[in-house]
């Protein structure tokens, strides 16, 4: 079980999340940040992500695509505002689904004793929209594809 | 303003005078006035956060015109834990993938070969 926190205030327009990875930052940061990397990490379980863009550093942009098993894709795209390897990144994330509903991540790695906190702060334009990111997945996808997760495990196992 | 459940649910939950509210209701029923009583606000001014609550279907009120007490619905306070709890489940699962690319990434640093031992590090 990791540290994992997931902070969800009702009222506010943020989302924050902290945890532990037990491994030194500029390794994290790698994990985070190359193509190769994130293609196995960033989407859901049960989709492929397929990385169209990912210009880590000012000014560049980012676009990754969500494949589902049922064929449906789901595309999310961004700007890299700020890149500080290997300690913080701040960048736009928008859904192309609901094209104008921009956050803003700010994503932050500090080492202790070659461990790093990882703390990332998403903050919505309104409430709304941060409440819609933490239910969207039950409505697009996840409610439907959490039997086929399960059956999928019982495979696995 | 956006009307699914969450955000009703979450909208509801917003204000301290409304967790207050039903703070009280979960010790059990109770009427608009025992709510109002420790409250420095109206009896108009509670009957409003009673409706918010209400729409948001964390409270039922009884059919008794006079009395109507207010009861704790806990259903959509659990489905807005649920749903919570399920976004945290996501990201529990996208950080175990992380950690096996961190893993991936020291390995290669490695020895260089040891890509091999990557069966035995996931639970």
């Amino acid at each position: 079980m990791s540290d994992l926190t997931v902070t969800v205030e009702p009222g506010r327009q943020d989302i924050v999340i902290t945890r532990t990875f037990d491994a030194p930052r500029d390794v994290v940061f790698r994990a985070m940040t190359e193509p190769e990397h994130l293609a196995r990490w960033w989407g859901l379980d049960e989709t492929d992500t397929v990385v169209d863009r990912a210009e880590v550093r000012p000014g560049g942009t980012w676009r990754f695509v969500e494949k589902a098993a049922d064929g449906e894709e789901y595309a999310f795209h961004g700007v890299f505002h700020d890149v500080v390897a290997p300690e913080r990144i701040v960048q736009t994330f928008e859904f192309e689904g609901m094209p104008g509903h921009v956050a803003m991540d700010t994503h932050m790695l500090e080492e202790k004793d070659g461990r790093t906190l990882y703390r990332a702060i998403s903050v919505f334009q309104t409430v709304e929209d941060r409440d819609g990111m933490v239910s969207s997945g039950m409505e697009e996808g996840l409610a439907q594809s959490l039997d086929a997760l399960e059956g999928l495990a019982r495979g696995l196992a | 303003m956006a009307s699914d459940p969450l955000s009703l649910t979450f909208a509801a939950l917003a204000d301290p005078t409304r967790r207050a509210l039903l703070a009280r209701l979960a010790e059990g029923e109770a009427t608009v006035n025992d709510l109002a009583e420790p409250f420095p606000i109206s009896l108009q001014a509670v009957s409003r956060h009673l409706k918010v609550l209400e729409r948001a279907g964390l409270i039922s009120r009884g059919r008794d015109a006079q009395w109507r007490p207010c009861r704790l619905e806990p259903a959509s306070l659990e489905q807005a834990s649920v749903w919570i709890g399920r976004y945290h489940d996501q990201w529990e699962e996208r950080f175990d993938r992380l950690d096996e690319e961190i893993r991936r990434i020291q390995d290669a640093r490695g020895t260089g070969d040891r890509s091999t031992e990557g069966e035995k590090t996931h639970e």
